[in-house]
């Protein structure tokens, strides 16, 4: 089962609580791009197996989007923050490096 | 009205009476903050609390987002007066009374009763008065809180309450409950 933060709520709340959102961190291609930028924005997706960034939902408590940081083989979390992050804040990358030695994060 | 009242293994009775008032701004706003305590005699609760005034209670919905319960003959009032109050801010009040349904349930097993249906720690030691919690019950949103000892007062959704009432109804059959009680 995975077990989710709302940033907001500040609540430890179980999946079907939540909403996925898909991955996080999209840089938006839109009108000017090339096509293929603007295809990749909307199909290219990456499917890790381990560390993830994802958007997430709070649909049934306070309605918030917020990020995730975890990791999709053990469902092990590693911090969330606020919907209004370009990146991910320091101390979750901390997080997850002491974690999972030599993971690299990668834009 | 049908049915609305459920005496099981606890008591559940579909309840007339709750207004409802959602305010919407920058709680952080001191000026917000202020004037919407002023109207309800309440202070602005923190996170997932609740606070209880002369006027009425005030529950913490979002970082955004206040649920004001009043007496209903007065939620029309209260809503006109809050948002002339806050015209000059950025705010958005509105009576939503009809919005939602309300359920008490009352009886020592109503804590099981609830935790049958949301994805909540629901032992004395997590959840206790002062609080409210929004979740899910079955497959529809809810918000509930402690209304008095072995009570809570749960809103969802008026298009879903007869669901939730049907819910809690099957929830809360006789013999249903964990032996412990
Ligand atoms: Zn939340």
């Amino acid at each position: 089962m995975l077990i989710l933060t709302c940033p907001y709520c500040e609540v430890e709340g179980e999946e079907t609580e939540f909403h996925p959102g898909g991955q996080a961190h999209l840089k938006r291609f839109g009108p000017g791009s090339s096509d293929e930028a603007f295809r990749d924005y909307l199909f290219e997706r990456k499917n890790p197996r381990g560390v993830h960034f994802e958007r997430w939902q709070h649909q049934y408590g306070c309605g918030k989007w917020f990020h995730v940081a975890r990791c999709t083989v053990t469902l092990e979390v590693f911090g969330s923050y606020s919907a209004q992050s370009l990146a991910p804040p320091a101390e979750v990358l901390e997080t997850i490096q002491a974690r999972r030695p030599g993971w690299e994060f990668e834009t | 009205m049908s049915e609305t009242v459920f005496e099981g293994a606890i008591r559940v009775e579909r309840f007339v009476g709750f207004g409802m008032i959602t305010i919407r701004g920058d709680f952080s706003d001191a000026k917000i903050a202020q004037a919407t305590a002023a109207r309800f005699g309440a202070g602005v609760p923190k996170t997932r609390a609740i606070t209880v005034g002369d006027t009425g209670m005030l529950a913490w919905m979002s970082p955004d987002e206040l649920l004001a319960v009043v007496p209903l003959g007065e939620a029309d009032g209260l809503a006109a007066a809050l948002a002339d109050d806050l015209s000059a801010a950025h705010a958005l009040v509105v009576n939503v009374s009809d919005a939602r349904s309300v359920f008490r349930l009352t009886g020592a097993g109503a804590r099981e009763v609830l935790a049958k249906g949301a994805p909540v720690d629901m032992s004395p030691q997590a959840f206790g008065p002062g609080m409210i919690r929004r979740t899910r019950l079955g497959q529809v949103a809810c918000a509930f809180w402690m209304s008095g000892d072995d009570q809570f007062d749960l809103v969802c959704f008026r298009s879903v309450g007869d669901f939730v009432f049907d819910w809690l109804k099957v929830a809360a059959r006789d013999g249903s409950l964990p032996e412990y009680l």
